[in-house]
């Protein structure tokens, strides 16, 4: 496979959040502001690069019997130095995403990527599938909690993690006309489902689409032939 | 008092799956039949007890005498890993009758985000409730009160999957993961009634 078709299809044809539908937990429980979403975002990222160069970086080592122990092992260690530096060095970052951090551990992507791409590929291979499958993670959840906070402050705020200094503050229209409830647990819930029904919506037209431009290609290859006899 | 306090606020009011978002994989996947819910809770009870039981009292006799709390992540997945699998090995010996019905749920549940927050949660967080890290029996009530909180939900849950799945007006694309979703903010709605209650 080409090195850009591995990076790119974490982002976009298998996005975990958005058509795989993997590691809900961090979806609903960080997207209610943008600034932690970000945050989690990175970690995942981060975590998902170590992981995914050192589970291949050891793939020849590991016994088949043994392997998945070995991966969450290999994936427990590098979610504690991810929280350790985190903890050090954007204190209360660390302390908003509080155990969702360390759960980390047990969300299926890292696994699921670990088992699926890390452990058959080469390094460099395996590092861009974390990067682009980290990122597609990402952009995930900036985008839901950008549909959350919008909708539910009627403004957009980004806190950069280090200094905890507010980089924008941009109100789109005023706070009484913002439904509330988007930022509360229901309105976790209800804007996934919505997400998710969107998605399911717009399958139906991009296939029909992706069939029609098949067609076309299908049609001039047949009349081809024909021409040049 | 406080334990029935702790009790009640594991289940009702700081729900895992309603309110701290723990769990929904299996929440979205198992419950579209109440049996295989009732199945899944019921090792969940198991798995999440014992396991909380086991990471309380390593991290307590053996990590923080020897300074070593910042291993808690790895050795309290060891924990879970291979408890789980003893406990499918040993099943499946003796139990032939309970394999049968919990032993597919057994390798679900090691990557279930509540087993490990439990652990997490009694042996390094302090209790909502009096402020303090978790005493003994607070770690026994509140590990065995946060599965029954996720299996009433669960259970819940799945019945009204049962009759969505009957019923044919749901919109198309809401069909599957959607009309779940939107099913559960209206329990996470109900269950934020409960939040005036201590």
């Amino acid at each position: 496979m080409k090195k850009s078709k591995i990076f790119t299809s974490g982002i976009f044809t298998s996005n975990p959040i958005f058509v795989l539908f993997l590691g809900m937990c961090p979806v609903l429980a960080t997207t209610s502001s943008f600034s932690t979403a970000f945050g989690m975002g990175l970690a995942v990222t981060a975590v998902l690069m170590l992981t995914n160069i050192l589970i291949s970086a050891i793939r020849k080592l590991v016994p088949n019997e043994v392997r998945i122990p070995v991966y969450i092992v290999v994936i427990a260690t590098v979610v504690t130095i991810i929280e350790m530096i985190m903890k050090a060095f954007t204190p209360d970052l660390a302390a908003t995403l509080g155990i969702y951090l360390s759960i980390i551990v047990v969300n299926c992507i890292i696994l699921g990527r670990a088992e699926a791409f890390a452990s058959k590929n080469s390094v460099l291979d395996s590092f861009l599938d974390g990067i682009g499958t980290g990122l597609g993670f990402l952009a995930g959840l900036l985008i839901i909690s950008l549909l959350r906070e919008v909708i539910g402050t009627g403004a957009l705020k980004f806190q950069e993690p280090f200094a905890n200094t507010v980089l924008f503050n941009i109100r789109l229209f005023p706070q009484e006309y913002a439904i509330s409830l988007f930022t509360q647990n229901a309105g976790a819930f209800l804007m996934l489902g919505l997400v998710a029904a969107s998605i399911n919506a717009l399958k139906g037209p991009i296939q029909r689409f992706k069939d029609k431009q098949a067609q076309k290609k299908l049609a001039k290859v047949a009349a081809k032939p024909a021409t040049n006899a | 008092m406080n334990l029935i306090v702790l009790a009640i606020s594991a289940i009702l009011i700081n729900n895992f799956i309603l309110t701290r978002f723990l769990g929904i994989c299996p929440f979205l996947g198992v419950s579209r039949k109440i049996s295989s819910a009732l199945g899944m809770s019921l090792a969940l009870i198991l798995v999440v007890f014992s396991s909380a039981m086991l990471s309380y009292g390593f991290y307590f006799l053996v990590l923080k005498p020897l300074g070593l709390e910042y291993l808690y992540l790895v050795s309290f997945i060891l924990i879970i890993a291979s408890f789980v699998q003893f406990v499918e090995m040993f099943m499946k010996k003796y139990m032939v009758g309970l394999y049968k019905a919990l032993g597919i749920y057994l390798p679900l549940i090691t990557t279930n985000c509540v087993v490990l927050t439990v652990a997490i949660d009694v042996a390094t967080k302090t209790n909502g409730i009096t402020g303090v890290g978790f005493t003994f029996p607070e770690a026994i009530v509140y590990s065995l009160a946060v599965p029954v909180g996720y299996m009433i939900i669960l259970i819940l849950f799945s019945a009204m999957q049962e009759k969505l799945q009957i019923n044919s007006k749901v919109p198309a694309p809401f069909k599957g993961n959607g009309i779940a979703l939107v099913t559960a903010a209206l329990m996470a709605l109900a269950f934020a009634g409960f939040g005036g209650l201590i």
